[in-house]
């Protein structure tokens, strides 16, 4: 303890050990009050007052450091622990934020786009001084429980210990025997770009009392096993809500609005709760199913960000994805009769679609780029779902679409998965618009969009980025 | 009817405006080195150059190419007086059954516009929409960085250039 940390400690003793009754306020302030103006009265409270709840903050924010470890040999770790380590940093989807494209795993550098500016994720290796070699069990736990790393710095919420404060000791302890294990990269944390009052981690401590609920998830004796270990996946480790639920001004997770759909590295996360785009409302057989391959013959293909994840739950036991899919199906709410409905008439009307002449440009674009395979018949992942299905033209938001045909979607090596070409090279943004616009009107009985073409250009524009070449001092290290 | 700008020249095409770009190509103007590969978009052996940028012919309609200016092969160079990207594929014998390689040339040259000294992972990455089922893989990479050094050459500083030789 450092001796600043005494002193608060002790000025926020002599205020607690004092009973804050009203009688003896007024009893306290009397003798002065007779000779000190009015005006100073207050000043002198307003300042202890600060002073006080200073010191308060303080206290709340103060963390200690734990002891710095020698790493333990990466053989002393039980090798099935290191399994179980592995499958459930799978279900975390760490290496997903904890790793560059292109770069090592798990060493950190992948900048996380705030409203607040960009968070760099952490180098979570083994080695000794950037990444968690140091780190005790104890301090990991502490990390994943309350967001404080080992020196005792509140760290981010982007890194969502708001949901890993679930996550229970066994599982942490196995999550770090399979981190411990892994190769170590030396590869330095990069700073923040938060500007100010965001780049102070005292603020986070603030955010923490307001936001952090530790052990809100709690078993439901009402429900099946199964529903109960898929409620401790979805609300802990696997995180959903941190992607599918939209934020607040504050950057938290809004418990009003769970599950309604959410922003994440310019692609929506969908609302996964009643309030699905998907045509054909989801159940918990084609979730298991889209979460196990990646894809559903009624709902197409998971892309952008979700595809890491659903590469991720392809290698995790398949009873955890069931139970994932079994939780949230439930939490989604049976769907209304009239939605049952509507997904039925699509189902139908797909397989008794006769094709269209192309009387439009849309119409035209969409004859020779997508119908070959989007109205193929053939089912995914050789064929193309029939967009009369895809949640993604029945989104109030464009950007996914947007994304998907600008970029394609490449295959997952080693695995059967989908294909499709990329087709920012042989559209302009006018003709995309045309062609989305088409998609939309023909496909889904939903308004056109609005303010399409900025989001085609915005599209196009974070798509050319991450086509550039490497940078020269990247070709360098090679 | 619709105005074509092929190689250079305009043709006066006669057909509907969904009709893929390949078809026009192969059937109406007989410029058959894009070669009709899988009709999906997915193996490459269809690509030709439309603006400067790699474009899958079997999947793009007449309708998007207003204006534009498309290159194929043909367009390059000939076989008496092949262009360096030709050149370089003969010179490191980079065809097998050759299906593919008029659309990974088109690809590669693309590539090379842009970018004049590519990396190996460059290569491997602007390629990796070819399919080519032979085995001259290998040949093909170094076919890419021999056509590198041929546009090239001139630019060089002398010391690089025997390197290059």
């Amino acid at each position: 303890m450092t001796g600043g940390h005494y002193l608060l400690r002790a000025i926020l003793g002599v205020i607690a050990n004092v009973t804050w009754t009203p009688g003896f306020v007024l009893r306290t302030l009397k003798k002065p009050l007779g000779r000190m103006k009015k005006a100073r009265v207050i000043g002198v409270i307003v300042a202890a007052l600060l002073v006080g709840g200073v010191a308060t903050a303080f206290v709340v924010a103060w963390q200690p450091a734990l002891a710095a470890i020698d790493p333990r040999a990466p053989q002393s770790f039980d090798a099935a622990l290191v399994k179980r380590g592995r499958e459930l940093a799978a279900i975390g989807n760490c290496n997903n934020c904890h790793t560059v494209h292109g770069g090592k795993n798990f060493a950190g550098g992948l900048a996380v786009p705030t409203p607040f500016g960009a968070i760099f994720s952490s180098n979570i290796t083994p080695d000794t001084e950037t990444g968690i070699g140091r780190w005790s069990e104890e301090a990991f736990r502490r990390a994943m429980r309350s967001g404080v790393d080992r020196e005792g710095r509140h760290l981010y919420p982007t890194f969502p210990y708001d949901h890993f404060t679930h996550v229970s000791d066994e599982d942490n302890r196995a999550l770090y025997a399979f981190l411990m294990t892994r190769e170590p990269v030396h590869a330095p944390p990069r700073d923040n770009e938060l500007s100010f009052p965001f780049n102070q981690r005292l603020a986070v401590a603030g955010w923490k009392l307001l936001f952090l609920r530790a052990g809100s998830v709690r078993a439901d004796s009402a429900k099946s096993a199964e529903w109960n270990r898929g409620a401790y996946l979805v609300e802990g480790l696997a995180h959903c809500g941190a992607c599918h639920t939209p934020r607040n001004a504050l950057g938290a997770e809004r418990v009003d609005a769970a599950f309604a759909g959410g922003d994440v590295d310019h692609w929506r996360a969908f609302a996964i709760n009643a309030r699905s785009s998907s045509p054909v409302p989801w159940d918990a057989q084609a979730l298991y199913a889209y979460l196990r391959n990646g894809w559903h013959p009624d709902h197409g293909t998971a892309r952008g960000p979700m595809a890491e994840v659903v590469n991720n739950l392809s290698a995790v036991p398949a009873s955890d994805v069931r139970a994932i899919a079994t939780y949230m199906a439930d939490i989604s709410s049976i769907p209304a009769q009239d939605r049952k409905l509507r997904g039925e008439a699509a189902l139908a009307r797909v397989k008794s679609a006769a094709p269209t002449g192309a009387d439009s440009p849309g119409a035209s674009i969409y004859a020779a780029a997508c119908a070959t395979c989007h109205d193929s018949s053939r089912p995914p992942p050789y064929g193309g779902i029939n967009l009369a299905l895809s949640s993604t033209i029945s989104s109030p938001d464009p950007r996914n679409l947007a994304n998907i045909v600008l970029s394609g979607v490449r295959p997952v090596e080693g695995e059967r998965s989908p294909i499709m070409p990329a087709f920012a090279d042989s559209m302009t943004d006018a003709q995309l618009a045309v062609l989305l616009n088409y998609l939309r009107s023909r496909f889904t009985d939903q308004p056109a969009w609005t303010g399409l073409e900025k989001v085609i250009e915005e599209a196009r524009r974070r798509q050319t980025a991450s086509l550039a070449p490497p940078s020269a001092s990247a070709d360098k290290m090679q | 009817m619709a105005i074509l700008k092929v190689n250079g020249r305009d043709y006066t095409i006669d057909a509907e405006p969904d009709t893929p770009l390949l078809y026009v190509l192969r059937d109406e103007l007989r410029l058959n080195a894009a070669k009709f590969g899988c009709g999906l978009g997915q193996c490459g052996a269809c690509t030709v150059i439309v603006d400067g940028k790699a474009v899958l012919s079997c999947v793009t309609p007449l309708v998007l190419l207003e204006g534009k200016q498309v290159t194929t092969l043909e367009g390059l160079g000939t076989a008496s007086e092949p262009a360096p990207i030709q050149r370089a594929f003969m010179e490191e014998q980079a065809a097998q059954c050759g299906y593919c390689i008029a659309g990974m040339m088109m690809r590669a040259q693309a590539l090379l516009q842009k970018n004049h000294k590519p990396t190996d992972e460059q290569i491997r990455s602007a390629l990796a929409p070819h399919l080519c089922r032979c085995g001259t893989h290998m040949r093909i990479l170094r076919a890419v960085h021999r056509a590198a050094r041929l546009m090239d050459t001139a630019d060089l500083w002398p010391a690089e250039k025997r390197s290059a030789q």
